[in-house]
């Protein structure tokens, strides 16, 4: 389990890279959907079968998006060779990210290691979980009822958004 | 925008009513299979989507006011805010009460309110990601005259 | 071990991608890798070895789960991360509009 999900994290590394280094806008947003869809294979490896289907349907409607937004303007990144300042600012960043990656290896020490269970409320939400709800799902139990407040709170930021959408591109009923 | 091909046509055609019935099922079966409101409520975005695509906004004569999508969005998000108050005007002070009986675990209606949440939030998340696609890919933005 | 540093790579990759890259939707690329490898470490914190997926059968009953409080977490979060995306491109389709260049460099010496 924990090679699978290695050498699949290591295929959306690789499609990350290229995302990032690629010329052609369309191939890099192209790139992109190689990371959203190897998410998809690691949620039904950790067996999270409501993850799978919200993030599949959602990468698939964030790639329309973004290939129409590249389609109706520039398709090259207009690139102007290595200049001094672009160098030092790729060494500046590699030094931060090393440090970054330090800190971080400090810190997975204190967890317990990989599927032991490191999260202490599981049992508290588990047991009884299906008595007290009474659904036999128990993501949407949690989602819905222990932790309705959350929901509430995504649904303000999904409506928020869209308001926020129409008012940016400012459209207006035709004549 | 123009639509596609007449092989794209045909396959829509077919499919898109059934892309939005398997929605409408993963959204009612939330509390008993994995999916719930948010899975079953992109996958019906998913089909409308999908319609708009394969024939072109100029065939659907897409009005320029997206008011009727607006609306549902509104009241369903309205719903599940009176939904989640009624704990308050039932004399207990608990938000988010759980106030339907609860029933067996793995029948259709059980659960309480569970299924009632699952079908409100299924309709909000349709008709925002699909006001979101609307605006920017089919209207962009609007010439300042 | 090897799993989390894998992850927090991609999560680098993403941290060098919006600092160094002067294009526009570029920088919107790289923040939707950063999202998707938050995702991955929460759901791998909850995992638990030999648990099955949490739906419960009242047939079988004592069986070891996965933690579904990450999982109701990220479910949320990933609706969320589309919003924030989309607001991300509403902007940029604007500024390409206004200025006709994606180059953040040159939007810079422009000056409306």
């Amino acid at each position: 389990m924990e090679m699978a999900i290695t050498i699949i994290t290591g295929f959306m590394i690789l499609g990350a890279v290229y995302a990032i280094h690629a010329k052609d806008l369309l191939s890099a947003v192209i790139a992109c959907g190689i990371v959203g869809y190897g998410l998809v294979i690691c949620f039904l490896l950790l067996k999270a079968p409501d993850l799978a289907i919200v993030q599949i349907v959602v990468e698939t409607i964030t790639l329309i998006i973004m290939v129409a937004v590249v389609l109706n303007s520039s398709r090259e990144e207009a690139y102007a060779g290595l200049d001094p300042q672009g160098f030092v600012h790729a060494a500046a960043s590699l030094i931060i990210l090393v440090v970054l990656f330090y800190v971080f290896y400090m810190a997975i020490h204190s967890l317990d290691g990989f599927g032991n269970g490191s999260l202490r409320m599981a049992k508290a939400y588990i047991e009884g979980a299906a008595e007290k709800t009474g659904s036999a799902n128990l993501v949407t139990g949690v989602v819905f009822d222990f932790r309705g407040y959350d929901t509430l709170g995504e649904a303000t930021v999904l409506i928020t958004a869209v308001l926020g959408v129409i008012a940016i591109l400012r459209l207006r009923g035709k004549k | 925008m123009k639509g596609m091909t007449v092989i794209v046509k045909k396959t829509t055609q077919i499919l898109a009513g059934m892309i939005f019935l398997y929605g409408t099922y993963v959204v009612i079966h939330g509390h008993l299979t994995p999916g719930g409101g948010f899975a079953g409520g992109v996958i019906m975005a998913g089909a409308f989507i999908l319609i708009t695509l394969a024939y072109g906004s100029d065939f659907l004569n897409l009005k320029s006011k997206e008011a009727g999508s607006t609306a549902t969005e509104n009241i369903s998000i309205l719903m599940v805010i009176l939904l989640s108050v009624v704990g308050l005007f039932l004399g207990t002070k608990i938000f988010f009460l759980n106030f339907l009986p609860k029933g067996t675990v793995g029948e259709l209606i059980s659960a309480g309110t569970l299924p009632l949440y699952n079908i409100f939030v299924g309709i909000e998340v349709t008709s925002s990601i699909f006001i979101i696609f609307l605006a920017l890919v089919i209207y962009k933005e609007e010439e300042l005259t | 071990m090897i799993t989390y540093l894998m992850c927090f790579i991609l999560f680098l990759t993403g941290l060098y991608g919006v600092i160094t890259r002067r294009n526009l939707l570029k920088i919107a690329i790289s923040l939707s890798i950063m999202e998707v490898s938050a995702f991955l470490f929460f759901t791998l914190i909850g995992y638990v070895e030999g648990g099955k997926a949490p739906i419960v059968s009242p047939a079988e009953p004592n069986q070891v789960y996965v933690d579904p409080l990450p999982q109701a977490m990220v479910l949320t979060a990933i609706v969320i991360g589309l919003a924030t995306t989309s607001l991300l491109l509403a902007i940029i389709i604007r500024i390409y509009g206004k200025y006709g260049t994606f180059d953040i460099r040159e939007i810079k010496n422009l000056k409306g």
